[in-house]
């Protein structure tokens, strides 16, 4: 079992559209949606969910209200202002537990907070792992980590050789949760003088943890000085170029139908993009 | 006038222009305005500094609290490390080990130890820098590689740059912890987006985030194609004002690659960001009075 994890330095580079296309092209696979922060794949893929699971983060602090003395020490010690009127606003809850030890009528617990759930689900494109967040929730390195293991249980279920995993952008935690037992990163990278940074370093994160890459350039033709600045730096460190995706009004107007640009087969950025798998099948 | 206005720019995720168009802003109002700040608040990977290539005159390390546990005073009983929620502490026999970069200085050990035995250490995190874009303020934070938490960062920036007259925080992309951090000390959140299918996803996650918040908030369409009804719908759905949009223009693209920001390449859009600002001031003084603006405001 192989797998793919599409990854950029930031966000809108066209990871998504490059992760759907390539979820198009290749067959017997399972797709994962990794970006759980802001889980975007499922909008080009349209799956029909067959199966939820509740994600429990970080415990968090719980006030018995009826064991409170309402002495007011909680609050006091509590470094991150989570509690007000003798209630914690889970929010903003560390989970540290301060409060409980320190709360002399034990009126405190600390009890797991459901933050989000992650689906299992068919699509056009094969079976897909995929989960949703709840704004201001932690920890989405630890849903990263749970999406990619449902994605290697299904594959294996389903007798499936390859996973195709959508990234989260960055290079922060959630990232870091995609590079164990990672195949190969496909970068996406863009011409801009912050994306030949940003490329940098995640190249320098991946070095680090021994992941193999090779690297997409998208919408290349928009700076064609950049685009050769980038191809030098992965000549430079000996990272496979797998080609360059033209600059292309028919994925902006296929995104906005919510379709995947592929569908254009005529389309520039398709046939790069098409030419981009033959390359990327060679490293596999 | 002497009041302060705080506008956070955010956008449920990276890629939507949200850089380009918060240091518009800034230039914009900086040429209009007397004092105007602009705070880079995405501390993980701090962008704005291409677009606003200021001179930077000052630079401050950031410390959080740590532990530090005095030999001679402790035991050895192993407490603190038990009620550390966050594994930083580890207690062998005659040696205490603190894993600084996993603290969240939530002050537990050497509030609970019972000898007494753990002092309050300082570990760096990253740093405040400050500097002038002709009489435009300039401040970011940058956080040091490895360190996982940003909010306190953040806290230290907004606690330094925020001052009179306008500020303008460029949040980090998404909707987690460090934009929660970064917009709660907003008195508007101006929320940027593209008329797509991943546009529209992502501003629903954010519009969550900021009435959870009960923030009053409005919406920027950015790369307008001329057929935005997916953004509209939205805004009228959910009641957010759609304060404007700026076009899709490929000079834009070519402006942003080599560092210039929107209004660099497109002038004459001032009037537009102008206007919002505008827009912006009304709305918030009017939720001062009686009522809020409308949407918002709920949950307090
Ligand atoms: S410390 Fe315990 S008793 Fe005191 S206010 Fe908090 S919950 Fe109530
Ligand atoms: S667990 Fe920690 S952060 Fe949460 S309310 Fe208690 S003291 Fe505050
Ligand atoms: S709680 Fe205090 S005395 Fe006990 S091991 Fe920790 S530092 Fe030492
Ligand atoms: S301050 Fe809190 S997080 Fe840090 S070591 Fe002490 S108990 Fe652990």
């Amino acid at each position: 079992m192989r797998e793919i994890v599409v990854l950029s330095g930031k966000g809108g580079t066209g990871k998504t559209s490059f992760s759907a296309a390539l979820a198009n092209l290749a067959e017997g696979k399972v797709l994962a949606d990794a970006d759980v922060d802001a889980a975007n794949l499922h909008l080009v893929l349209r799956p029909r969910v067959s199966e939820a699971y509740p994600f429990y983060g970080l415990p968090v602090a719980y006030i018995d209200r009826d064991r409170c003395g309402q002495c007011g020490q909680c609050a006091e010690f509590c470094r991150f202002q989570a509690i007000a009127d003798f209630s914690v606003r889970q929010e903003k809850c560390e989970g540290c537990g301060v409060c409980a030890h320190i709360c002399p009528g034990g009126a405190i617990e600390r009890r797991p907070r459901q933050v989000g759930e992650v689906y299992i689900s068919t699509t056009v494109a094969g079976p897909m792992v995929h989960a949703a967040l709840v704004a201001g929730a932690e920890n989405s390195g630890k849903l990263v980590a749970e999406v990619r293991r449902r994605a290697r249980a299904m594959a294996r279920a389903e007798n499936l050789s390859l996973i195709i995993t959508d990234g989260p952008p960055g290079i922060g935690c959630p990232v870091l949760s995609c590079l164990p037992d990672c195949d190969l990163a496909v970068l996406v990278a863009e011409p801009s003088a912050a994306g030949v940074h940003d490329l940098q370093r995640l190249l320098q994160v991946l070095q680090h943890f021994r992941v193999p890459a090779a690297v997409v350039i998208n919408k290349w033709d928009i700076a064609v000085q950049r685009t050769r600045e980038i191809e030098q730096l992965c000549a430079g460190r000996q990272v496979p170029l797998l080609g360059r995706i033209p600059f292309d009004s028919t994925v902006f107007r296929c995104l906005q139908q919510g379709q995947c640009y592929l569908n254009v087969p005529a389309a520039p950025a398709s046939r790069a993009t098409r030419q981009v798998w033959q390359a990327l099948q060679q490293l596999l | 006038m002497g009041e302060s206005l705080t506008v956070a720019v955010a956008s449920g995720k990276g890629g939507t222009g949200k850089t380009s168009l918060a240091t518009s802003l800034a230039r914009v109002a900086s040429a209009q305005y007397e004092r105007v700040a602009y705070l880079d608040c995405d501390v993980e990977e701090p962008n704005g500094h291409i677009f606003l290539p200021a001179t930077l005159e000052r630079k401050e390390i950031i410390h959080v609290e740590v532990p530090e546990i005095d030999q001679e005073k402790c035991d050895y009983c192993g407490y603190c490390a038990q009620i550390c929620a966050f594994n930083a502490l580890a207690i062998l026999p005659g040696a205490p080990l603190v894993f600084a970069n996993l603290c969240h200085s939530c002050a537990g050990c050497w509030t609970l130890c019972p000898q007494k035995a753990i002092r309050v250490g300082k570990r760096g995190i990253g740093v405040v820098e400050t500097g002038h874009l002709g009489h435009m303020e300039f401040w970011q934070g940058r956080l040091d590689p490895g360190v996982a938490t940003s909010p306190p960062l953040i806290d230290a920036l907004q606690k330094r740059g925020l001052g009179p007259g306008i500020n303008i925080l460029d949040a980090p992309p998404g909707t987690s912890c460090p934009v929660v951090r970064t917009v709660e000390r907003a008195d508007f959140v101006l929320l940027v987006t593209e008329p797509t299918p991943f546009g529209r996803h992502d501003l629903e996650l954010a519009a969550a985030m900021v009435r959870q918040m009960g923030l009053p908030a409005g919406v920027v369409i950015n790369r307008s194609s001329g057929d935005d009804g997916i953004i509209e719908d939205f805004c009228r759905q959910s009641g957010l004002p759609l304060l404007g949009r700026l076009p899709w223009e490929r000079r834009v693209a070519e402006g942003y690659a080599a560092g210039l920001c929107a209004v660099e390449v497109m002038p004459r859009w001032r009037p537009l960001f102008l206007d919002w600002l505008q827009r912006i001031r009304e709305i918030v003084a009017g939720r001062g009075g009686e009522g809020s603006a409308g949407n918002c405001g709920a949950e307090r």
